[in-house]
């Protein structure tokens, strides 16, 4: 293997993490209000509002029905106007973001569902808001199974940032296809792959865990 | 203390409205703890959960410590809800938190500061054992001990009222015991109200002060415990009983004519309940000895009804009819309940 592999493999590998994590945050910031509520506010439930639950549902399914690649080209306007480029790591984070919410929030949604409504009947008895029960019941008891969903979207994520890197993005899939495709180097090719199946495998270990720390059931 | 009246509530089914209260009115005294029993389906749930609105009755006042709940806004209630704790069947305390959290949870909600609520939780813990269990999580608990939490954080935030519903239907016989045992003891030290929906009548036996037989949405009979065990009118009242204490005959008399009037060979068949304090009242020894008659006990009980105690015994007499017609008016003048089945011959069976 040749030795200038290595610094390659770390800036793309630490663009990568940066694309992720960013997205990732940013999405979860505002993925698990959006499952809060797709859950709450249905019908017989705390903050019952049937048609708006409705209204959101319908945004979340069309903006999961558009494909990364699609969606990604399709919203250069808006990344230009966020990000002020559409190119490059940063402006990858913007569509990133945006694929990764509606999945964020079904995930929560299905997390939160899971929470028997005894639970919940019981703290509003006890006299809890509507806030104290998203509070302190359902993400509480939903934890380890958020937990175990996101891990599910940031290993998404990980494979969306390299398609975001193919159109200019940086990262390790943008290392590929301009190292491992373009300029016919196998080294690199294998090593990105090998470089993403740690990385997506430690992930997983390490979500794996946190969930069952979490679990007290 | 509760006070409901004209309580209806319906449904919007899949299949159109489906009543499920038609018309409950129920008048429940502070102090009192007051059985609702019914078969499943009766409405008991949706009754209790109207006790505290859980369920908010399509028509109808529902008066707890002399607020009206009916009329109440969001804020208001939750409010009042302080005032009326509840436990569940399937306990409901939350898997993420350890018991001392569960018992913590409704004062966290009132926001209270950490040290006081560490001066109520450990008091609580305390009364239902389970002090040294504060750091485990429910899950590391069996049933019983489950719903004690659960009784220790409905308590948490000191209420009046004490709503029960299946409680104990999800708990072994002596588990059901030891925490009815301990709902007794509360409402004694703490002169709780308690409200206990079950399909069980040895549960209302063993604690109740009154019961209501709800059916259909409706309560068909309703009163002190002891009357209505006594003297039930409702054929439903009468099938919950029958599980506890069997009107059955002994097997020997199972299948014998019973004639109203005497004829060669019979004995007269006759039914003695005894209660309190008539239960120490030697009645059969005063029998045989007043009368030239024989007495033989063919099946006989001693109970208690919460700390009433009861007895029942069943007789057959033999002897010259002049003699049986005195020792009955006799037996009238007791202070007990008499029920006098009629004449019937033993059989002797047969191997
Ligand atoms: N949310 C609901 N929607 C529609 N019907 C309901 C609902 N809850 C209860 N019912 C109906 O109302 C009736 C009374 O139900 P309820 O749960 O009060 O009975 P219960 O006496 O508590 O029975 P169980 O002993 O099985 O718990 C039943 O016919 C039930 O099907
Ligand atoms: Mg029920």
């Amino acid at each position: 293997m040749d030795s200038n592999i290595t610094p390659l493999l770390v800036t793309a590998l630490s663009e990568t993490i940066r694309m992720v994590v960013v997205s990732m945050l940013a999405a979860t910031i505002v993925g698990i209000p959006i499952g809060v509520l797709l859950v709450t506010t249905a019908k017989h439930q705390i903050l019952e509002c049937v048609p708006f639950n409705r209204v959101l549902a319908s945004i979340i399914n069309a903006v999961r029905s558009i494909p990364f690649i699609i969606l990604m080209v399709a919203i250069i306007p808006f990344t230009r106007l966020v990000a002020g480029t559409s190119i490059g790591t940063n402006a990858a984070m913007v569509p990133l973001t945006i694929a990764a919410i509606p999945f964020i929030a079904r995930q929560v949604e299905t997390s939160l569902k899971e929470v028997p409504y005894g639970l919940i009947e019981a703290a509003l008895s006890m006299g809890a808001t509507p806030l104290q029960i998203i509070r302190r019941v359902y993400l509480p008891e939903a934890m380890p199974g958020i937990v175990a969903q996101l891990t599910t979207v940031v290993i998404a994520l990980v494979g969306a940032s390299a398609m975001a890197g193919t159109i200019g993005g940086g990262g390790l899939g943008d290392l590929a296809i301009r190292y491992g495709y373009q300029r016919f180097r196998p080294d690199v090719m294998i090593a990105t792959i090998l470089v993403l199946l740690v990385l997506v495998q430690l992930i997983q270990f390490s979500g794996n865990l946190l969930a069952k720390r979490l679990d007290k059931k | 203390m509760i006070k409901l009246s004209h309580i209806e509530k319906t449904y919007e089914g899949p299949d159109g409205p489906v009543p499920a209260l038609k018309g409950i009115d129920l008048t429940i005294e502070k102090g009192e703890i007051y059985g609702i029993i019914g078969l499943s389906g009766a409405g008991k749930s949706t009754l209790i959960r109207c006790i505290n609105m859980l369920e908010r009755p399509t028509s109808g006042k529902v008066i707890v410590d002399g607020q009206d709940l009916t009329e109440m806004d969001a804020a208001q209630l939750r409010e009042a809800r302080k005032n009326i704790g509840m436990i569940f069947q399937h306990f409901n305390l939350l898997s993420s938190a350890t018991v001392y959290d569960n018992v913590a949870f409704p004062l966290r909600l009132a926001k209270m500061p950490e040290d006081k609520i560490r001066e109520k939780v450990e008091p609580l813990l305390a009364l239902v054992s389970l002090s040294d269990k504060a750091n485990q999580y429910p899950s590391q608990l069996s049933g019983g001990q489950k719903q004690r939490v659960g009784i220790a954080r409905a308590l948490a935030s000191e209420p009046k009222v004490l709503l029960s519903d299946e409680a104990t239907s999800a708990l072994d016989p002596q588990t059901t015991k030891a925490i009815l045992q301990l709902i007794r003891d509360i409402n004694k030290k703490l002169g709780l109200t308690v409200v206990i929906i079950t399909h069980e009548m040895q549960v209302i036996k063993d604690i109740c002060d009154k019961v209501a037989v709800i059916e259909n949405g409706v309560i068909v009979e309703q009163g002190p415990v002891l009357d209505v065990f006594v003297t039930p009118k409702q054929p439903i009242t009468k099938d919950f009983i029958s599980v506890l204490m069997s009107n059955e005959l002994p097997v020997a008399f199972r299948d014998a004519e019973i004639s109203q009037e005497p004829f060669e060979g019979a004995q007269l068949l006759v039914r003695l309940t005894f209660l309190g304090e008539s239960a120490d009242d030697p009645v059969i020894a005063g029998l045989i000895r007043k009368f030239p008659i024989e007495v033989s006990i063919l099946y006989g009980n001693l109970d208690h009804i919460k700390d009433t105690p009861y007895g029942r015994l069943l007789i057959g007499i033999t002897g010259q009819q002049s003699d049986i017609d005195a020792a009955m008016e006799y037996l009238r003048q007791r202070d007990l309940r008499i029920e006098f089945i009629g004449y019937a011959e033993k059989k002797y069976l047969h191997a």
